[in-house]
């Protein structure tokens, strides 16, 4: 029964990975960016929860009524104002420059918040759980993976089913086309990172009301996502919940063997993928 | 007409090298033991970032996670020592053997990833590593180990000589590491390697396996990064999962000393590091702010001047200290 | 003659070191049909290019209505009115057929084409809009491309390559709704191999030779000697 508990909790932690993982992939997706910096955005949504709800007196979840918009502003200021001027054939002046971020909001919220852990408090929220079939799940996790397949059956619809969809995708396929079709780059670029952060503080806030954060944390976030992409397929969101449900459980199951085992076995689960199937487990496009 | 490496500026280049080079190598009878530290230190991080700059700046391969072959170098040292009962010298050897032989089947997994994928790949192996020393009872676990004084002992007699040797074989890293550089550089793979970060496409055309020359620098890479681990916890006498395989120290720092020198080129690092311990040395105490610092400057010097401190040095110059680029003299002047 | 549309004077056009285009002079009218001939690398599709803004160069070699627009971004030259097929079609490989032609259409500026209209041009498109662009044959591909770009209602669109690699077939059923696309508050540029062909349909035409405009004039008047002679500047 400990093992089929393992296995569902580390289902609904992956809808948590998956949540990580889709910013990653929409910017991947769209302009062939990797964001070093993922994590740490993820990391300072959190700490944007933190203050916001204690300024405001607010729950976390209403929190977000701020942070997410916060976010998405802020990440289409920073794909606008920086990100965009890296980006030429060159991998190396994006990754680098992300990088860069990657370290000042690490070292930014080193400065303003200190070193110590945080978390956010969400009451009753925190301790909830259902029982069923002699299992008990929190309400928190099942919320998240809830929140998860929405968010992510929503980018599908946006993707596959909306005029914005359609210039992502004609902009991902031909940046020189799309322009003559009156799409302005450097707007759409704007766009899509300020989708993936307003996913990223969803992320972010779902991840401080579940476990203590610090500012150091953001370069493990990044590898989970990163990792549940890879496993998912590139450029496949539904791939991706898939990924980062596999790497949860892993997590889950790794933990149970050995406590010092749990995100190892995560790890070792991706690399394994990457030995037998390097386009990943449901890959779509080309990377 | 002749097609030659070397100008007049590589030569004297190559003759102040020569007494720089017997200069610092005299270091323990002039120099302070402080002194000698910071050198060593220097020293270290010198290879470290002519190394990244072999493979992000000449094999394209960017990676943020050479603190798995730092670490690696680290605890293989510690191992060695420790529980095998070698002596520090016989141990360094095996030390850059091992590095390189696990880098082979590390780099068959994460050449699968392309370009910016490829980085975080780098990582989630240094993860990996660093999890796994965590393991290690023998050395630890997570709180890590200390190094013996019977088997620091091995080394020299005498802390005055100990101090001396730990010296000794960061210098002498240092130079093997810019040896090593400028031979790959100027071999057939550093042909190769020109060739790829010019045009991947054009390069295979031409019948270059980029797959192998991108392995073979890896591995060379891995077994000296892996060498210098081993000699940085050698000058800690301490090592722990946290600090040997840590992002900050080994690769942020060093991406950064290679981006503000220059990157793709050989000077580059030199000049990273050498204004990289100034910066430290006077803003030390401003802590996070100095990182803060080195991150944002990075950042300006990616986006304004790519090619770095020495770019802009060598744009209003036309100045290498290396003898790499080829030109062609005598050439007889047109009627 | 109306007051041209589009006005090129004195463009010249750099790829590196290399100069693709000398001192270019051109004029478009409204409504009329222009054809750019030349062999191959004599500047055709680096001409069109600069004037649909993907290579931005200098601001007054390139003239909209009077207004300056060389050096403009694409997708603002785009709004203006100008649409170019590229060559090669370029569709957007993972939008389905009707998805390229409705991005087309994206910018809404008003005129008569809309869904309806392409696929009452070319019903087989509408046989096809649920498929990826590489389901269709090359001739379908290009009528596609050419359905994108008047889905923007241009006041000019500019046609690279109109028949390259198409079959006998396909070419002939393109030229057949030309003549019906262009009027009507819409000119065209097109630029053809087949210079016989692209000399029926047009009022006048460019010839350019190795970067220049080696000859101009109407296309009804001139001989096939001179073209030849401008064409391979023998």
């Amino acid at each position: 029964m400990e093992w089929v508990n393992a296995v569902v909790q580390g289902t609904l932690l992956g809808g948590l990975y998956a949540l990580f993982a889709a910013g990653l992939s929409l910017i991947f997706g769209v302009m062939r960016l990797v964001n070093i910096a993922h994590g740490d955005l993820i990391v300072l949504a959190a700490y944007l929860a933190l203050s916001t709800a204690a300024g405001l007196g607010l729950h976390p979840l209403a929190a977000l009524t701020v942070v997410v918009p916060a976010m998405a502003a802020a990440g289409y200021a920073l794909q606008r104002g920086l990100i965009n001027r890296t980006m030429g054939g060159d991998i190396l002046p994006p990754l680098l420059v992300t990088f860069g971020l990657s370290v000042i909001i690490q070292n930014g919220l080193l400065m303003g918040y200190t070193a110590d852990p945080q978390k956010l408090q969400a009451g009753t929220l925190e301790t909830a759980s259902l029982s069923a079939l002699g299992l008990t799940v929190g309400v928190l996790p099942l919320l998240t993976f809830a929140l998860a397949v929405a968010v992510i059956g929503a980018l599908q619809w946006m993707f596959y089913r909306t005029a914005l969809g359609r210039a992502f995708r004609a902009t991902s396929d031909r940046q020189d086309v799309a322009q003559l079709m009156g799409l302005n780059r450097a707007h759409v670029f704007g766009l899509a990172m300020a989708l993936s952060l307003a996913v990223t503080a969803l992320a972010g806030v779902l991840l401080g009301i579940r476990t203590a954060f610090d500012p150091a944390g953001g370069g493990a976030r990044l590898i989970f996502g990163f990792e549940a992409v890879i496993i998912g397929g590139l450029g496949n969101l539904w791939g991706t919940l898939a990924g980062g449900v596999i790497l949860g459980v892993a997590q889950a199951v790794g933990g149970q063997i050995h406590p010092g085992f749990q995100i190892l076995a995560g790890h070792l689960v991706f690399l394994a993928v990457l030995a037998v199937r390097p386009r990943g487990l449901f890959p779509k496009m080309e990377g | 007409m002749d097609v030659t490496r070397a100008s007049r500026l590589t030569r004297a280049a190559a003759v102040a090298g020569l007494v720089l080079l017997v200069a610092l190598a005299a270091a323990p009878w002039w120099a302070g033991r402080a002194d000698m530290r910071l050198l060593g230190e220097i020293f270290l991080y010198m290879a470290l970032a002519t190394l990244w700059n072999l493979l992000a700046g000449y094999a394209g391969l960017v990676s943020v996670g050479q603190q798995a072959y730092v670490g690696l170098g680290g605890y293989l040292l510690f191992a060695l020592t420790m529980l095998a009962g070698l002596p520090v010298l016989a141990a360094l050897p095996v030390v850059l053997i091992a590095g390189a032989v696990v880098a082979v089947p590390v780099a068959a997994l994460i050449f699968r990833l392309r370009g910016a994928y490829f980085a975080i790949g780098t990582w989630v192996i240094a993860e990996v590593f660093r999890l796994t020393a965590a393991q290690l009872s023998a050395l630890g676990g997570g709180s890590g180990a200390s190094l013996p004084p019977a088997v620091v002992r091995t080394l020299a007699e005498g802390r005055d000589l100990r101090e001396a040797m730990a010296y000794w074989l960061a210098f002498g890293l240092l130079v093997l590491v810019l040896a090593a550089a400028v031979a790959i550089l100027r071999s057939r793979h550093g042909l190769a390697l020109t060739a790829i970060r010019d045009n991947e496409l054009a390069a295979r055309s031409l019948g270059i396996d980029i797959w192998r020359t991108k392995l073979f620098v890896y591995v060379a890479v891995g077994g000296l990064t892996a060498l210098a681990g081993a000699l940085i916890f050698l000058q800690k006498l301490r090592i722990s999962p946290d600090a040997a395989f840590a992002v900050n120290d080994w690769t942020a720092f060093v991406i950064f000393i290679v981006v503000i020198g220059g990157i793709g080129t050989l000077e580059g690092p030199i000049i990273g590091t050498l204004v990289f311990f100034a910066l430290r040395e006077t803003m030390a105490d401003l802590g996070t702010i100095y990182l803060i610092a080195l991150g944002a400057v990075a950042i300006v010097v990616m986006l304004r001047a790519p090619d770095g401190l020495w770019g802009l040095i060598r744009a209003r110059t036309g100045a290498e200290l290396f003898p790499l680029s080829r030109r062609v003299t005598g050439i007889p002047p047109r009627p | 003659m109306p007051e041209a549309l589009l006005a090129i004077d004195g463009l010249d056009v750099f790829h590196g070191d290399f100069q693709a285009l000398y001192g270019i002079a051109a004029e478009v009218a409204p409504g009329e049909m222009v054809a750019v001939i030349g062999a191959n690398g004599a500047g055709k599709t680096t001409l069109l290019r600069a004037v649909a803004g993907l290579l931005g160069r200098r601001a007054a070699a390139i003239r909209w209505k009077g207004r300056p627009i060389g050096g403009m971004r694409a997708d603002r030259v785009a709004a203006l009115g100008i649409a170019l097929v590229p060559e090669g079609r370029l569709l957007f490989p993972s939008l389905s057929i009707e998805e390229n032609l409705l991005i087309g259409g994206r910018m809404g500026r008003r005129g008569p084409w809309d869904l309806a209209a392409v696929y009452r041009l070319f019903p087989i498109l509408r046989e096809r809009r649920g498929f990826a662009p590489a389901q269709l044959s090359g001739g379908q591909q290009q009528m596609a491309a050419i359905g994108r770009a008047l889905m923007a209602n241009p006041e000019l669109i500019l046609i690279d390559e109109i028949s390259l690699g198409l079959a006998p077939v396909a070419i002939r059923q393109l030229y057949e709704v030309l003549p019906g696309i262009v009027g009507e508050g819409m000119a065209a540029v097109i630029v053809e191999q087949d210079t016989t062909r692209a000399l029926a349909v047009t009022r006048r035409f460019y010839c350019l030779q190795e970067g220049r405009v080696a000859l101009a004039g109407a296309s009804g008047s001139v001989t096939r000697e001179a073209i030849g002679r401008a064409y391979f500047g023998v």
